[in-house]
């Protein structure tokens, strides 16, 4: 069966979009299936190369397991790695398929009837609008030569760039997910902003035509040229379904000399049901290298979906003077578990760092923050501020704060603050009593408490995260 | 307007309001007296729909029973509570909490909801009259804020919201003269003849500023006397404890 595939696809010769419905490498991880998915993509040798490397040293590696959420064992000979997107008859038909519940919770969103339809794969009979706005887009960042394509076609058009980049801020060897991702990795972005160029626009993944189907392990990777500034939102607030219970990303972020990265991310995979089955393991690895002097890689993120979120986007802050930030608000209600934090690795003179991060659990969900603040002997006069807020909603649900602290340098100075509060019921009577219902009271307040880390998003994504903070705690009163 | 019968109220066990009764008709402002612990607290607390209380009786607004309505539908029907110790809400700007609150009642009333230009020119208006800082407006709710600043923020609130019964939780304790002055003005200037008041305290002063149209003495969870204003004078002469 799989030599059948394989040999059908190896037949194809005009192309490959439309002939490759249906197709899918088979069951289980080996070279076979990852040559099948270099070849489905058109990649180059080195690529393919690249690829088998990751998964020789996959082979000596096993999975982490320090984490405090536990998860059933995966068994990885029982993934496809490789599926084309689906055909029209599999997708479902129009909206009234859809969980009632998941079209209330768009309801409250706000979501348009057409972005509802991309979301769930709906095949939709004319996209103008998204098509026209992304060919308008495209044209603006051609004329200021920013390149903003999926990374496939990156590695064929920019092989220069993906070569010298990509595995460059997380090796090949970098841990069990990561090189994982690093040997099967089916599709994801490529920013490149030449030097001197400030992006004209938040690029967004919404803007990439034909990406809805990245699949589960993703692949990011983004450069900041010299004197260069982007803005590059990820995800959206509405809550997205996949087949795929396991999604391991990779993201790369490089800032050269004086560049500035701002990486804005809403994660709202599906959490699973009210007793924690079926949701999502979201299993991210994302790193960001500040690699010249005084560039500045900023990470906002708003967790607020999937059963287990694992992840920690770090900065390695290498040049001179560089900064590095992490803004995080994560929410976890019903079962849902999350080990989520940051590191910051301090090589370079006068680095700074400020971590702020905000975690609410309610229902019976666990939230960890978990962080590394490590100041190298190198990185005289660096400094480092974290403020880690805790909130909890009931007595059911688990907060805890990890900080790992190594300081080498007798002239650099870390500061970490760190609360855990609760919602009290005089606040939430204060509010009722003002003629809002415990939901709206609920959501005012933690607005309030994640007021830092909001506004750091993009106007547009704010106001949205800001009504999803609210809607992710829905039920968790009362 | 809002008619209280036979409340009893208990906590753990222990009776708080006993047989409780009382009557406020529109445009009528009522002063409950009494010492610490008689009850007064509670009975707001009750009035606003505050849980953890073992209740019975009867309590009508606008000739019907609202036992069973949650708070906020309540506030939603125009009972407005000024509270003793009001909340801090880190994070959340006032003015941003006096919209929600404002549009939330609206909404449920089926009124047109104010957009922020409509809202910032009302906030303005009564934050004027009430010779509040607009400054603070800016600023969290109540975090940093003065006691007396809370209280007029109260004030300032409920003249927003413009309820028809308003209930000032000891609002008076806590506030020099020029403050009390302020709240006063703000009572005075919302009393019409469809909005009516209890106002709680312990002292007399606040009566001197504003004139209740009936006093009423409670203690151990009882109304034992009711009266005047001239109750009031009576009642801070003699002292709690050799009121008979």
């Amino acid at each position: 069966m799989r030599e059948k595939q394989i040999d059908k696809l190896k037949d194809y010769k005009y192309g490959f979009t439309t002939d490759i419905e249906n197709i899918r490498a088979p069951k289980g991880l080996n070279k076979e299936v990852i040559k099948f998915i270099s070849q489905a993509k058109k990649e180059p040798k080195w690529m393919l190369d690249w690829r088998m490397k990751a998964f020789e040293r996959l082979k000596n590696l096993k999975e982490p397991n320090w984490q405090k959420p536990k998860y059933p064992k995966i068994d990885y000979q029982d993934i496809y790695y490789y599926s084309a997107p689906k055909s029209a008859s599999e997708k479902p038909k129009s909206i009234d398929e859809l969980d009632p519940k998941l079209l209330e919770t768009y309801k409250k969103l706000g979501i348009p009837l057409q972005e509802q339809q991309r979301l769930n794969g709906i095949a939709v009979d004319a996209v103008f609008d998204s098509v026209s706005v992304a060919t308008t887009f495209k044209e603006k960042l051609n004329e200021v030569g920013v390149i903003f394509c999926s990374i496939s076609e990156a590695i064929q058009k920019h092989p220069e760039l993906v070569k010298k980049y990509l595995g460059s801020v997380i090796p090949l060897t970098d841990h069990y997910f990561a090189t994982l991702n690093s040997a099967v990795f089916t599709d994801g972005s490529f920013v490149y902003i030449p030097p001197g160029v400030k992006c004209p626009m938040e690029l967004s993944t919404y803007f990439r035509i034909n990406a809805s189907q990245t699949g589960q392990f993703e692949r990011t990777l983004i450069i900041a040229d010299k004197e260069s500034y982007v803005s590059y939102l990820e995800g959206c607030t509405a809550p997205m379904r996949d087949e795929n219970q396991l999604h391991a990303a990779n993201v790369e972020l490089v800032a050269l000399d004086n560049a500035e990265i701002k990486y804005s991310t809403v994660q709202n995979w599906y959490p699973g049901d009210e007793n924690g089955k079926g949701g999502i393991y979201n299993f991210v690895t994302k790193r960001g290298l500040c690699k010249g002097i005084n560039s500045k890689i900023s990470w906002t993120q708003v967790e607020t979906g999937s059963a287990i979120t694992w992840k920690y986007p770090s900065c390695v802050l290498q040049g001179d003077n560089s900064i590095g930030e992490f803004y995080s608000i994560a929410i976890t209600n019903n079962h849902q578990k999350a080990d989520t934090g940051t590191k910051m690795i301090h090589l370079g003179k006068n680095t700074k760092s400020k971590i702020i991060s905000k975690g609410i659990s309610a229902g019976f969900s666990d939230m960890t923050y978990r962080g590394l603040v490590d100041i190298s002997s190198k990185a005289k006069n660096s400094r480092n501020y974290t403020q880690c807020d805790s909130l909890l909603m009931g007595n059911k649900c688990g907060a805890h704060t990890v900080p790992y602290i190594k300081n080498k340098n007798p002239d650099s100075n870390i500061a970490h603050e760190a609360t855990t509060s609760k919602i009290s019921e005089e606040q939430l009577h204060y509010c009722q009593q003002r003629g809002l219902n415990p939901e709206e009271a609920v959501g005012l307040i933690v607005n309030g408490f994640c007021k830092e880390v909001l506004q750091q998003l993009p106007m547009e994504f704010a106001v949205e995260a800001q009504k999803l903070v609210g809607i992710s705690l829905e039920g968790s009163v009362g | 307007m809002l008619k209280i019968k036979n409340l009893n109220a208990d906590i753990e066990n222990k009776s708080i309001l006993n047989n409780f009764n009382l009557e406020i008709k529109p445009g009528e402002v009522h002063a409950i007296m009494g010492p610490n612990g008689s009850g007064k607290s509670t009975l707001s607390n009750i009035l606003s729909g505050k849980k953890g209380y073992d209740v019975s009786g009867e309590i009508l607004f606008e000739n019907k029973n609202i036992f069973e309505l949650e708070t906020e539908e309540r506030a939603h029907k125009g009972i407005f509570l000024a509270f003793q110790y009001p909340l801090e809400i880190p994070g959340v700007n006032t003015n941003i909490f006096l919209k929600t609150s404002l549009n939330a009642i609206r909404k449920a009333r089926g009124e047109k909801e104010l957009d922020a230009i409509e809202f910032l020119k009302l906030v303005k208006l009564k934050a004027k009259e009430l010779k509040f800082d607009e400054e603070k407006l800016n600023r969290q709710l109540n975090v940093g804020f003065s006691g007396g600043e809370k209280k007029k923020n109260e004030i300032l609130q409920m003249s927003i919201l413009n309820p028809k019964l308003s209930i000032l939780d000891e609002t008076d304790s806590g506030l020099d003269i020029d403050a009390l002055k302020i709240v006063a003005d703000g009572v005075n200037s919302l009393r019409k003849k469809d909005n009516s008041f209890l106002i709680i305290t312990h002292y007399q002063r606040l009566l001197d500023y504003i004139k209740p149209d009936y006093v009423h003495v409670l203690m151990n969870g009882k109304i034992i006397k009711s009266g005047g204003p001239e109750l009031a004078l009576e009642l801070e002469k003699k002292g709690y404890e050799n009121f008979n």
